[in-house]
Order: structure tokens, then C-alpha cells, then sequence
């Protein structure tokens, strides 16, 4: 919690030694924007949270939390509203008798998924996830996993990953959650041709509309990871060329690219500019040419840049601020500045993976000022003397500088809402319109 | 292990984050990974605080553990206090750094820090969320209250503390303003209100007080003993919830006030209690015997259950609570209206019990009113936790003349809509007043077409609904049929219903039909009967007249 302001050499072109950056930097052929590291207190969820998404995604799949009476209240209260019927998640909550006693704590676990799955028939992948509480009583979960596996005589897949806040940041469960889930796909045969698998989750509308882009494309073989239902997993190979359609998964890609798949670099398929360099990287990859893209979604293209011109009016010349949450912040702000002329006061994000924004950097104002991390207290300092026109920010922070007069949009809604590929671009714009356009009719 | 789907309270650390939030000059350095500064947004959203709580986290990683948490806790304390110069500080660890044992009251006395330091014990894999702001009140409380100094002014009105209301408690702030007003007007002078609005400084006058008022026994009570043991204070053990409890709870405080109230109560319930009248106004006849469920925190659930009895005339079929300390009082309670109590933390036991008694209101927390959504039962909120809408802008206490007043109004308005249901039910299928058929004063036109996006919404709730009720009938695996959905929409005895009865059903007005379908199973069941007919019909009618 030193003060350790540190411009992060690695951002220049120096290869760093700091093990927090694992990713060595690879020269992106234009200054990369500095990088501001504090260490301080973190306002951010921790990766528990995406079961929330999750456990909507993959419509066959229970995730049990192994942890606290703490962890089962953040699942409850992030969620915002509770779901009308018993919800395909809960928390395994340990208690001073699981403490005293690992070897109970296992019995104890084996007791509580069994009754779990006599009341839950429907569960064909169970997901233990591992808390702060189980990883520091260091509960094999792995283990634990590999039994009931076998105890239920695989009827239930069953699979463990950790979404515990000292380990993951929101978005960095679900990465965890889908690297646990890559061991598991079938192996494509050796000789298959080459296919393109969508990685990270999107809304089903979103999906649907990329599938229809990439059949219309001619791209026959298109995978989507995660998949609805567990009994559809996709197979992967070397012949899988994966592209990531969200911008936290570095586990997940590693998985991948363990079982012999190729990344497709692209910047994230967010804006009118993104989604077809998105669609544009995929397309290239299968040998399909530029002017055959273009052409494929010109309609799309020219519909969805005339709504985001609209929005543009709204927001063209407004500042904004983005406090650290979902690893989205920089292909957003990317999109903001680009298509709408927003002006990047500061972008935070919890963790910058270098390689996988390596587009999405190039692509930004050079000037930008990034954060890594955070110390909530002087982000606030730096974001109160800027004093932005609006402020993207967690959801303790939003009405507290709601009440000191700023303007803010939450950001869990860019997680919970359909905001990838083209149709979508205008609505992620609004996201950000309509508190402006708010706070000018409350004024008024 | 528990499993647990939704729980009531939050661990212990957010208890005792209630009590900071509350109160003013406090800082709360807490001793935790980043996950746990969820819970700001339970003041900020939920209770629409205007400001962050006074809390620090220290936040540590995994890559902590291994070197120095301690050192990280130390900076963070002396950073807190740097930035936020409190005049006390809280200090204590949540679930994670409690098992790494870094014991943050001797590392924050260690950095002598020029305030009172508090150093909070709350077992996380024992304890809950009333616990422990009970045990943080009573910490602050025992550390910082000071004897009386100046002797009492035997001429002074008599004085009283009100202890117990909190931050994200259940109408707490209106509560506390109806309360004041009400011992004003007795004559009695309040001294200081905590934990909610008292400063450190306000709890070193603690003891100026003549008695204490304990609205929230939950948080409240430990505090109150301690002072009613080191400064002789008696506390109220009245609950001022309903028309009668409130009239209790002014003959507690003026005998403990040594003032005669015999004027005031004529007055009192002259000016400002309508909820009486109302009840007893033809209108109300038909809430007579409404069989309610009761389930919240003890204080609130025992209140509620005899409100409910005493004066709306209802039948408490069922009464709980998910506070386990309080499991006596609940007990004693449910043996005045002849029950067996609920005492569970487990949601799924609430709705197991609630689709068993098929009530016709239920009373409870948040849970309850989406089991009752579910179910199709009216409900009403009496107890936290609770909701964003549960904190609402106008002034609506719980406590006190107008509280029974307000009790009135949000019990018996869920029942009015209960009506205005059957009726659209009724008219659902009617020749001229179905769904499809415009508005009647419109002329015979065809409805607008609905905006596209109105259609997505409406189409992406009935998807909702459908994914709800297939998961809730998963849920329910085939043992449990007399206990599904379905059971308690329209139940589905082992009799089957001649179809002449069936019609003779369905000229039974709407309002008692489901009542009438009940009773008439329930004797033939008794008395091994497989088709009711239209003779069955009357002779359950017969048998169950009252």
C-alpha cells in the first residue's frame, strides 16, 4: 500500500521482470500509452460474480460456491433483484465445524452436493467454485471435484474453478469458470479442416446475429465457448482458430492454445469499427477476402453507423472517467473516442493483458492516460479535480458522486446488457446518453 | 456446511458496517479481500445513501499472504485515518482475514493512533449480520460511554436515549422520527438517538439519560443491559408496533418517567389514529379471518402476528423467524394463536411452509414477498431485510400512531389488489370486456399495436416466467406434488371433481371459490370420497359452515 506510483516501463517497449505482468510486452509498433500502477484499496467485485451471467448462459449448469455466509450475500446483493424461482446457483457455506477439520470439510461437501443433485436432476455440470475462505483453508476443490466425478458415475460432470477475490477480479471468473471447462472438450480429429470457435460469453442475441454474419460469409464451421448446454461442448484442436469475443480471458486462451488451438488477433467486437475488424480477422483467417466482408455486412454497417451518428450529437466532446471493473474499460473507451468523440479523461482497468489488447492500445488517443489497478481513494482525488462529465464507475460509488454533482454510469449494466456487434453499437452508446440526457432534463 | 440459496442476514462485518454507517466521526477499517467492498452498494444503492460508507478495506491478494498482510492492515488503518480523521475508529477482520489471524486491535493499538480504538470480535463462521451490529453498538457503547458527571436537575424534564436504530434498517429513520415526536409530546426529552446520527461524543452523554428506549432489541438490547448494569438506566421492553403496543409502550415510559399520560392517550388516539376505525368500518368485514403468515425478524414477526390478530381481525395460521437468538420469544408467541413456530435461515423451509398453509396474506421480508409473488399470494413487507423500494421517499414509520396507520394501509392494500386480480380473472373471458376488445369508451376499435420494444420486453418477461416455473417444478421433484405450483394455483386433490359440480364451482363468487375448492377436497378426502358431486359439494359446505 506503499505510495508506488509507477509509470509501467513495459508500455515503452522495456521488457519488464515485474511477475504481475506475465505477458511480455510485444512491440505494437506505435508508443503505447503510459500506464499509472497504484496500490491501495480495490472498490471492484471479485470473480464470484459471474455466476450471475454464468449460470444464465449455460442453461444446464448449477454453480456451487464453496465459501462464506459473506459470499453467498455478495452473490444475492450484486445480482441486484433476486430470481423468482430457486436460481441454478448457491453457496455451500462453511462453518466452524468445517474449520476444525478438513477431512469433515470433505465429507461435509460430498453430503451437500449429493443432496443438491437429488433435488436438482436437471444439473447434467456442476461447477465448485472455490471462495476466498476455501483457497486460504486451501480446500482441494480439484479433488473434491475428481470424487464426486466419479461418485456420481459421470452422470455429472463435475468441475471446480476459483472466483475468490484474492485471486480473480469480476470478469476473471468467468475466464477461470471457461479454463476449467476447456480439459473437457473433445478432441477434434487430426484431419479436420480448420474452424473458427467464438470465445467468452455474449447474449444469445449477439451470438445469433454473429452466426448469421459468419454463415452468410460462408464460414460453415463456427463453434461458440461457452456453450448453451453442457452436452454441447465443442470439440477443439489444432485445427481450432479461436477468437476471443471478450477482453478478460487469459487463462482461458492458454487452455486453449494447450490443446493446440491458434488465437485470431483482433480488437473486440465492440462499435461499428470493432465488430468488423472483429468479423474481419475471422473472416481473413478462413481466406475470405475484404471486399466479400464489406459486402456481407453492409447493410448492418450502414444501419448501425447511422444510429451511433445520432448518439454521436449526444456525446461528441463529452470527458469521461472509467473507474477499474471489467477488463472492458479500454475497447470501450476505444469506441468512444473513435466513433463518438468522447474525450478519455482516464481509463481504468483492473488488469491490462498487453497481448490481447494489443490492437485495442494501438487504436487509442496516444495521450491517454491508463491506470492499472487501483487506490480507490486517490482515483476519486484525481477523478474530482478532473471533473468529468461523466464517470463510469461500480455500483458503491455511483450515487455517492451522483450527490457530489457527477454524472456516472454503472458499470455492471456493460456486463448484464447485449453490447457486441454492430446491431448493438447504438445501444452501447445510449448506455452512456441517457445520464447525460438525465441529468440535463432533471436540471432543466 | 449449509447449503443456502438466499440468505437473510449478511455475515457479522456487515452488521457491524450497519453500525458505522450510521453513525457520524466513525471510521471502520476492515481487515479484507477486495470481494467484500460489495457490500458499500447495500448503503449506497439499496438504502440510497448519498455517501460512501466509512469504511476502509485493505483488500489483500493472494500474492499477500505469503509476505506481510499485517503491514498492509497497518498502512491502511494510518492511511484511513489521515485522510478521514475520524473520532473513533473500528477496526476488525471479515471472514477471509479472520483465518489468517493477523489480530487487527493490536496492530491498530500498536500504531497509537490519538483516538479511541475498537477492536471488533465477530466470528464470521458463527455469527450473522444482527448479531453482529449488536455486539459493534456494545463495543462502542462499553468503550466510550462515561459516567454521569453533573448531577440531575430535579427540575429538569425527564430524558430518555432511543437505542437501536441503525443504517439499512427497516423504516428505522421514520421510526425514529415518529418516536420523538411521540415522547415529546409526553413530555419526555430526548437525550441522544444511536448508533443512527450519534457522533463518538454523543455516546460519552449516554448517561445524562434518566432510562432508555430500546427500539430494536436486536441491535439495541446488549447495549441497553450494560447500561441498565453500569449506570443504572431501566431500558422499555416494549415494542412500540401497532395501535396497542404503542399505547403499552407510553403507560412503560410514563411510569418510568414518573409523568401521567391519562390526558394524552384520549388525544393522541383522537388526533392521529385512524387504523382503529378503519378496522372497524363495514368495509373491513371482509378481512375477517384472513388467514396470514407471518415470518421476519423476531421483534418485527411477534409485533405483526398480534397486530394482525388483535386488531385487523385476521388468523395467524403461521409464524417464524430467521433470527435462531430469538427462537424463545417466537415460541412463546405462536403459542398464543395455537402454531408451530418456524425458526429457519433457509428460505426454501419458508416457502415449503407457505405453500403448505396456503395463506391468504402473507407478512414477511423481502424472501417472503417473492415467495408469495410466486405463489400468487398477497404479501406485505413488515421486516428487513428488504429492497430498494422498501425505502421510500415519503415519510411511512412503522412505530407509533401513524405506524399502526401505515400498517394498516400496506396490509390491507395487497388484498384490495388480490381482488382487483379475481376480477380481471373474472371478466377474462367475457363476451365484451376480454382482453383483445378495446377500451369500451374508445368505441369498437381494434387496440394500438403495442411498440416493438414493448413487445420484446413483454415477450422476454413470459420467457422469464417460463425458465422461473420450469425451474421452480425442477425443484420440486415428483414426491412433492401435492406441494407444486400447480397445488397451490388450483389444487389437485386425489377426488376428481363431476363436471356438474365443477359448474356449480364456478357459480361460487369468485372471492371464496378457491376456499370452497380447498374445503370441499379436504372432506372428501377425509372421508375417503373419490368423485365429489354436486351432493358432496353441499354436504362440505355443510359440514365446514361456520
Amino acid at each position: 500500500m506503499t505510495a508506488t506510483d509507477a509509470f509501467d516501463c513495459a508500455a515503452i517497449g522495456v521488457e519488464t521482470s515485474n511477475a504481475e505482468s506475465a505477458h511480455r510486452f510485444i512491440p505494437i509498433g506505435k508508443i503505447a500509452p503510459p500506464v499509472l500502477k497504484q496500490r491501495g484499496q480495490r472498490e471492484v467485485f471479485c470473480g464470484l460474480t459471474g455466476i450471475i451471467w454464468l449460470h444464465r448462459k449455460i442453461q444446464d449448469a448449477f454453480f456451487l460456491v464453496v465459501g462464506s455466509r459473506t459470499c453467498a450475500h455478495l452473490i444475492q446483493s450484486a445480482a441486484g433483484v433476486m430470481i423468482f424461482a430457486e436460481p441454478r446457483f448457491a453457496t455451500a457455506i462453511i462453518d466452524e465445524r468445517d474449520l476444525a477439520g478438513l477431512s469433515d470439510a470433505n465429507d461435509e461437501l460430498d453430503r451437500v452436493v449429493t443432496r443438491l443433485l437429488e433435488r436438482r436432476p436437471d444439473i447434467k455440470l456442476l461447477f465448485l467454485v472455490g471462495s476466498c475462505p476455501s483457497e486460504v483453508i486451501k480446500l482441494d476443490l480439484s479433488r473434491a471435484a475428481s470424487r464426486l466425478s466419479w461418485q456420481f458415475d459421470n452422470s455429472v460432470r463435475v468441475l471446480n474453478y476459483s472466483g475468490s477475490g484474492i485471486e480473480t477480479t469480476f470478469t476473471q471468473g468467468e475466464d477461470a469458470c471457461l479454463a476449467s471447462l476447456v480439459p473437457p472438450l473433445p478432441a477434434s480429429s487430426a484431419e479436420a479442416a480448420p474452424a473458427l470457435m467464438v470465445v467468452g460469453s455474449l447474449a444469445d442475441v449477439v451470438e445469433d446475429q454473429f452466426a448469421r454474419t459468419f454463415a452468410a460469409l460462408g464460414l460453415g464451421s463456427v463453434s461458440f465457448f461457452p456453450p448453451r448446454r453442457s452436452t454441447a461442448l465443442p470439440t477443439v484442436g489444432p485445427n481450432t482458430r479461436y477468437i476471443l469475443a471478450q477482453p478478460f480471458l487469459a487463462d482461458t486462451a492458454r487452455a486453449l492454445e494447450e490443446r493446440g488451438a491458434t488465437r485470431i488477433a483482433a480488437p473486440f467486437p465492440l462499435g461499428v469499427e470493432g465488430t468488423t475488424a472483429w468479423i474481419g480477422a475471422a473472416s481473413a483467417c478462413f481466406g475470405i477476402n475484404r471486399d466479400k466482408v464489406l459486402s456481407v455486412t453492409k447493410s448492418a454497417r450502414e444501419r448501425a453507423a447511422s444510429a451511433v451518428s445520432r448518439l454521436r450529437l449526444k456525446l461528441e466532446g463529452k470527458r469521461i472517467f472509467f473507474f477499474p471493473d471489467s477488463q472492458l474499460e479500454i475497447p470501450i473507451a476505444r469506441y468512444l473516442s473513435r466513433e463518438l468523440g468522447m474525450e478519455l479523461v482516464e481509463v481504468g482497468t483492473p488488469f491490462l493483458h498487453r497481448q490481447h489488447l494489443e490492437q485495442e492500445l494501438a487504436m487509442l488517443p496516444t495521450e491517454t492516460q491508463l491506470s492499472e489497478g487501483q487506490d480507490v481513494e486517490r482515483q476519486l482525488d484525481r477523478c474530482f479535480a478532473a471533473n468529468p462529465d461523466i464517470v463510469v464507475c461500480g455500483l458503491g460509488l455511483a450515487n455517492p458522486l451522483e450527490a457530489k454533482g457527477l454524472t456516472t454510469k454503472w458499470s455492471i449494466e456493460l456486463v448484464f446488457t447485449p453490447i457486441q456487434g454492430y446491431e448493438q453499437a447504438a445501444d452501447l452508446a445510449e448506455l452512456f446518453a441517457r445520464p447525460l440526457l438525465r441529468r440535463q432534463l432533471l436540471a432543466a | 456446511m449449509q447449503l443456502t440459496v438466499w440468505t437473510y442476514e449478511g455475515p457479522p462485518h456487515v452488521g457491524a458496517m450497519r453500525v458505522a454507517t450510521a453513525m457520524k466521526d466513525v471510521h471502520y477499517v476492515l481487515h479484507a479481500p477486495q470481494g467484500d467492498t460489495y457490500a458499500d452498494l447495500l448503503f449506497t444503492m439499496i438504502e440510497r445513501r448519498s455517501a460512501r460508507p466509512p469504511v476502509t478495506y485493505t483488500t489483500f491478494q493472494a500474492r499477500d499472504l505469503g509476505s506481510d498482510t499485517a503491514e498492509l492492515f497497518k498502512t491502511a488503518a494510518r492511511d484511513a485515518y489521515n485522510r478521514f480523521q475520524p473520532k473513533a475508529m473500528l477496526v476488525g477482520s471479515s471472514c477471509t482475514a479472520e483465518l489468517i489471524q493477523d489480530d487487527p486491535g493490536g496492530l491498530a493499538l500498536a500504531l497509537s493512533l490519538p483516538i479511541p480504538v475498537i477492536p471488533l470480535e465477530l466470528p464470521s463462521y458463527q455469527k450473522k449480520e444482527n448479531w453482529g451490529a449488536a455486539e459493534t453498538f456494545y463495543q462502542i457503547v462499553r468503550k466510550l460511554a462515561k459516567p454521569r458527571t453533573a448531577p440531575k436537575d430535579d427540575a429538569a424534564k425527564p430524558s430518555c436515549n432511543i437505542l437501536g436504530p441503525s443504517a439499512l434498517g427497516f423504516r428505522h429513520r421514520d421510526d425514529v422520527r415518529e418516536i420523538i415526536g411521540l415522547l415529546e409530546r409526553l413530555g419526555v426529552a430526548v437525550n441522544i438517538v444511536a448508533p443512527l446520527g450519534a457522533s463518538p461524543d454523543d455516546i460519552t452523554r449516554l448517561s445524562d439519560a434518566d432510562f432508555n428506549v430500546v427500539l430494536y432489541p436486536e441491535i439495541g438490547m446488549q447495549a441497553a443491559s450494560w447500561l441498565t448494569k453500569n449506570f443504572a438506566q431501566p431500558s422499555t421492553k416494549t415494542i412500540p408496533l401497532g395501535m396497542r403496543a404503542t399505547r403499552e409502550f407510553i403507560m412503560e415510559v410514563t411510569e418510568l418517567a414518573n409523568i401521567d399520560a391519562t390526558e394524552f392517550l384520549k388525544s393522541a388516539e383522537a388526533d392521529t389514529a385512524r387504523a382503529p376505525w378503519y378496522a372497524k368500518s363495514v368495509d373491513s368485514t371482509y378481512l375477517t379471518g384472513k388467514r396470514v403468515f407471518v415470518f421476519g425478524d423476531a421483534t418485527h414477526a411477534i409485533a405483526a402476528a398480534r397486530v394482525a390478530h388483535e386488531e385487523m381481525g385476521f388468523k395467524v395460521v403461521g409464524i417464524g423467524t430467521y433470527s435462531r437468538e430469538f427462537a424463545r420469544e417466537i415460541r412463546e408467541a405462536a403459542k398464543r394463536y395455537d402454531v408451530e413456530a418456524l425458526i429457519t435461515d433457509d428460505y426454501l423451509d419458508v416457502e415449503a411452509r407457505v405453500q403448505e398453509l396456503q395463506p391468504e396474506l402473507v407478512l414477511g421480508t423481502q424472501m417472503e414477498r417473492h415467495i408469495a409473488k410466486r405463489l400468487g399470494v398477497p404479501c406485505a413487507v413488515i421486516s428487513a431485510p428488504v429492497h430498494v423500494q422498501d425505502y421510500p421517499a415519503r415519510y411511512s414509520p412503522q412505530m407509533g400512531f401513524e405506524g399502526a396507520n401505515v400498517l394498516f394501509d400496506t396490509w390491507v392494500h395487497p388484498l384490495m389488489m388480490g381482488l382487483e386480480e379475481h376480477l380481471l380473472g373474472m371478466f377474462r373471458g367475457d363476451f365484451e370486456f376480454h382482453g383483445e376488445s378495446g377500451p369500451s369508451h374508445l368505441g369498437h376499435t381494434t387496440p394500438a399495436p403495442l411498440a416493438s420494444s414493448e413487445v420484446a420486453m413483454a415477450h422476454a418477461a413470459a420467457l422469464e416466467a417460463e425458465v422461473a416455473i420450469a425451474t421452480a417444478q425442477s425443484a420440486h421433484p415428483p414426491i412433492a406434488e401435492g406441494n407444486s405450483i400447480e397445488a397451490v394455483v388450483k389444487p389437485i386433490g386425489p377426488a376428481i371433481w363431476e363436471a356438474v359440480a365443477e359448474r356449480e364451482l364456478a357459480k361460487i363468487p369468485f372471492f371464496v371459490r378457491g376456499k370452497a375448492r380447498r374445503n370441499t377436497e379436504r372432506y372428501a378426502a377425509e372421508h375417503s370420497i373419490d368423485l365429489i358431486t354436486l351432493e358432496i359439494l353441499y354436504d362440505a359446505k355443510a359440514h365446514f359452515a361456520r
